[in-house]
């Protein structure tokens, strides 16, 4: 068998084979019992040569609508943002992308130093005491931050909003299922958190209250209203934040979250059919020691050089095996360090602009709509996501605007059974004026066609 | 590698600089007072830094150069499977068909990526010997606790609510405990035997009405093959336990042995060692899992089903565990994994396993006579030395890890499994060649020999990396996790 990564040749192996003392490859699997031993060849496709095999996938990826021949309107939680072009060129060095985790620090730190500039960055976006190396995604940081909250108030329940992903709500639910922490969710009143009902749901068994901000509807929570309530129970405050959002939002550590997590994908991570995104995890100081995942710290040699290892490892399941804090162990440091680098590209200013941008574009649309004769549902304070009464099933929307080359937003009657016939728009600061014009006017002609019909 | 310090990022920022271009905004401008509430705004602008784009392409570039991949040399890190990341690879994962496609599009619009998740599952499920195969769960540590969730329902859905253990041999990942205490179970740990494999006599006395699982690897990570494994299986499943096989070692035995066969009804891999994901520094990931029949309603939302109008994602599955991560699970790594399965074919994957396990047993065969070698029989993909005769003469495991960094070499996975004293975990890979195992093994017999005739060199070393010994205590006592700039 000759492969263009597989070294040996047949000298090597009679080589190899003479020094351990055998005849052939397979007396090294004699130790695998005759009754379970796998005959023959698995029955899978064979090998393809690299330029048959790249055309093939070429082609299927061909089949997919991506977001560079199509103008994206689909957000809810993954977003077609600007990817600075280095991004890719940095994560591509194979330095860091052939390495594994930082255990030998003398020759990691490249790596390490790169995430403790990423936990630095996580930390000044989220006024947080300080952040973790990455989570898998923004949705299981926040399963984590609920079991997090339950271990250290020693209480068994979680009140998550209803306007928090419908989908990393399921994950906490499962993260919950385990732990034996019961999950309740706090209703929605003009497409935010109900404070009243949140007054109403809240006791002294509750270790957590999860907000997203903002919220699964574009809408930008007021978390100083929620605080008070959820800090005179007792409770953790715990927020779920686009980190860009924070560029021009105030960040949740100037209002009391003890715990914020999210997802960097809007800095400079594909969208890439939903992962390999990555989740971000931070603290106030007083839970430093109880952070899941990774923590890279600043020390120093036997010359009093500055470096970097992994630190307060005592929490983590090497170490602590079955009292660990959480089971994670590998994360996703090379999204974090192509988050950093986004981070470093847009920078103190870009970071703000760029948040604006999706602001001020998201009302544009906002505007054009209702210049339309369209219905905004929830008419508060909004990042980059609107939603849009659309009178017709959006999935026949979609439908027209997908022939016109636009991605349309999310159906949100897939996820609440009351916003059937409720679209979530996204706009972030990729969507040109005249793909904000074209998508209002697909929306009204394919309305107004589909009226007669569904009326 | 560079010896100088490289500054952060943010000590090399200078007010006015800037590093991106973002598109214009054509739209009118608004004033943030007039849409958002006061409180809101924010006031202070995050402290990110303001460089250039040259700034932070040599900036990157200096920290690469302090970092060590496999393309930067021979790295035997043991149940990691440091191979070859094919660039091949790199180039798929990055077409815009699938990089640049949102996972909520109409599922009209993504078949490409659909068949492909599709076209993988049913190859994972040939190579493990499975009934079904999820792609969910992002990576090693996250596979083993949706796999035991799913065996935590079975039980629960058949009335068997009193399975609260899940025993885990004393060799075992540190992960499969900490997945244990996750899922809700307690751990419970059997002992090895002389041989290095599970005692039979103690996993009998450890089993019973309330055993969940059995989670174990095979072969375990000492390199062995667990030979008893039918009997185990038959332990476990005669009190009405489920077997739990942790695939970090699946690079041992493919084409060989099947955890299918073997007996195992849940199977977690990591794409990322196996079938190259890369390691990325630590992650992402892709962990996975696949199970018998009996185990298929409970696995995670959604599940992808094939019909005559192409593939859609099945959200009705009453019994299911829920969800274990938002959307489909690491596509991008999934992509990776079957552009290399897919390079390799059913030959390919049977050499690569042969190779691996030919390179393990040359280089623990060169290796013997110069350290302890606990369990002396042919190893799979990786062997387990010991180096309590070097630890003797004063010089710790630590110190020869360090040693090893002078010749370029990452060294193995050291002071585990926790079964052997002082123990170097050493996997070479299929994908290296006989001259770097040759020119690695000298390095280890230099210092051997330097540990007897000159300590000290070994005992002080690294003495050609960027940065010596750094000072773990001190991190840990007085952590500093972040940066800030200096009043």
């Amino acid at each position: 068998m000759k492969h263009r990564y597989l070294p040996m040749t047949s000298q090597d192996e009679k080589d190899m084979l003479d020094t351990i003392g055998i005849q052939s490859i397979d007396e090294l699997f004699a130790d695998i019992p005759e009754k379970v031993r796998f005959k023959g060849e698995y029955n899978i496709k064979p090998a393809k040569s690299e330029s048959s095999l790249t055309k093939e996938l070429a082609q299927l990826a061909a089949k997919n609508a991506d977001s560079n021949r199509f103008a994206s309107f689909l957000g809810a939680g993954v977003y077609d943002h600007y990817k600075p072009i280095i991004v890719d060129h940095v994560i591509s060095r194979s330095e860091f992308y052939t390495a594994y985790t930082p255990y030998q620090p003398e020759i990691s730190q490249g790596e390490l130093q790169a995430i403790f500039e990423f936990q630095t960055m996580i930390s000044e976006l989220t006024g947080m005491d300080l952040a973790n190396s990455s989570m898998y995604d923004g949705g299981t940081a926040l399963a984590e931050a609920g079991m997090l909250a339950a271990g250290h108030t020693r209480r068994k329940k979680i009140l998550v909003s209803r306007a928090v992903h419908p989908e990393s709500r399921a994950v906490v639910r499962s993260y919950a299922l385990g732990q034996s922490i019961e999950v309740e969710e706090i209703p929605l009143k003009d497409g935010h958190t109900d404070v009243e009902a949140l007054k109403n749901l809240i006791d002294d068994n509750v270790a957590a209250v999860m907000i997203q901000y903002p919220n699964f509807f574009g809408q930008v929570e007021d978390l100083a209203v929620l605080e008070p309530v959820i800090h005179e129970a007792g409770a953790l405050f715990v927020v779920s934040a686009n980190p860009l959002a924070l560029g021009a939002l105030t960040p949740p550590g100037k209002l009391g979250a003890d715990i914020t997590v999210g997802d960097a994908q809007p800095f400079g991570i594909a969208e890439a059919f939903g992962g390999p995104h990555c989740g971000y995890f931070a603290v106030t100081k007083k839970l430093m020691r109880k952070v899941p995942g990774r923590l890279v710290g600043e020390t120093t040699d036997e010359d009093g050089r500055r470096g970097f290892v992994l630190t307060l490892q005592a929490r983590e399941q090497h170490i602590r095996r079955d009292k660990a804090t959480s089971n994670i162990c590998s994360n996703q440091a090379l999204n974090a360090l192509a988050a950093s680098v986004a981070m470093t590209a847009l920078g103190k200013v870009g970071t703000k602009q760029m948040a604006l941008q999706n602001i001020t574009k998201t009302y544009y649309m906002k505007q054009q709509l209702k210049n339309a004769g369209f219905e905004i549902a929830f008419d508060g304070a909004h990042f980059n996501e609107i939603v849009v009464k659309t009178k017709v099933p959006v999935k026949e929307i979609n439908a027209a605007l997908l022939e016109k080359a636009i991605i349309g937003g999310y159906d949100l009657g897939r996820s609440y059974d009351e916003l059937e016939g409720h679209m979530l728009v996204a706009v972030t600061e990729q969507r040109m004026k005249e793909e904000i014009d074209a998508f209002v006017q697909v929306v009204a002609a394919a309305v107004q066609e589909m009226g007669a019909t569904h009326a | 590698m560079h010896k100088d310090n490289q500054p952060l990022i943010f000590e090399m920022t200078k007010e006015g600089r800037i590093g991106y271009s973002l598109p214009d905004l054509e739209v009118p401008e608004i004033d943030l007072k007039d849409v958002l509430p006061e409180g809101l705004i924010r006031e202070e602008a995050a402290e990110l830094p303001e460089v250039s784009e040259l700034d932070i392409m040599r900036h990157y570039t200096a920290l690469s150069k302090r970092n060590h991949g496999v393309d930067s040399g021979f790295y035997p890190l043991g149940s990691c499977t440091m191979k070859y990341n094919p660039k091949i690879n790199e180039t798929v994962a990055r077409f815009p068909g699938f990089a640049n496609i949102h996972p909520l599009q109409e599922e009209s619009t993504v078949q490409g990526a659909m068949e492909l998740l599709f076209d993988l599952q049913e190859h994972l499920k040939e190579i493990t010997g499975m009934d079904e195969v999820t792609l969910q769960p992002a990576a090693g540590a996250h596979g083993e606790w949706t796999g035991l969730m799913m065996i935590r329902a079975y039980h629960e859905s058949r009335g068997d609510m009193n399975r609260t253990k899940v025993i885990v041999p004393d060799s075992a990942h540190g992960t499969n405990p900490a997945s244990a205490t996750v899922a809700g179970f307690e751990t419970v740990t059997v002992k090895s035997n002389e041989h290095g494999l599970v005692d039979l006599e103690d996993l009998k006395r450890v089993v019973g009405e309330d055993t969940a699982a059995l989670m174990l690897t095979n072969p375990n990570t000492l390199g062995l093959f667990e030979e008893q494994i039918l009997e185990m299986a038959a332990i476990i499943h005669e009190v009405g336990g489920k077997l739990y096989y942790d695939g970090a070692n699946l690079n041992a035995v493919m084409s060989k042995a099947r955890p299918g066969d073997m007996g195992f009804d849940v199977v977690h891999l990591n794409l990322h060692k196996t079938f190259t994901g890369p390691h990325g520094g630590g992650g992402p990931g892709s962990g996975p899992v696949g199970v018998k029949k009996d185990l298929i309603p409970y696995l995670p939302k959604p599940v992808l089903v094939k019909s005559g109008e192409g593939l859609t994602f099945d959200y009705n599955r009453p019994e299911s565990i829920g969800r274990v991560k938002p959307f489909y699970g690491n596509f991008g790594i999934n992509v990776r994994a079957y552009t290399y399965i897919r390079s390799m074919g059913p030959d390919g994957l049977k050499a690569v396993t042969e190779y691996a396990v030919l390179n393990a047993n040359y280089m623990m065969r060169k290796l013997a006579p110069h350290f302890d070698l606990p369990y002396d029989r042919h190893c799979k993909h990786e062997f387990v030395l010991s180096g309590r005769r070097q630890k003797k003469l004063g010089v710790r495991t630590l110190d020869m890890a360090k040693r090893l960094l002078d010749f370029g070499y990452h060294p193995p996975t050291i002071y585990f499994p926790l079964n052997v004293e002082e123990g170097m975990m050493i996997e070479p890979t299929e994908t290296e060649s006989k001259e770097t195992l040759d020119a690695f093994i000298d390095a280890m017999i230099q210092i051997a020999k330097e540990v007897e005739e000159n300590p000290e060199i070994v005992q002080n070393a690294p003495h050609t990396t960027v940065i010596k010994r750094l000072d773990e205590t001190q991190a840990a006592r007085k952590p500093v996790l972040r940066y800030t700039k200096a009043e």
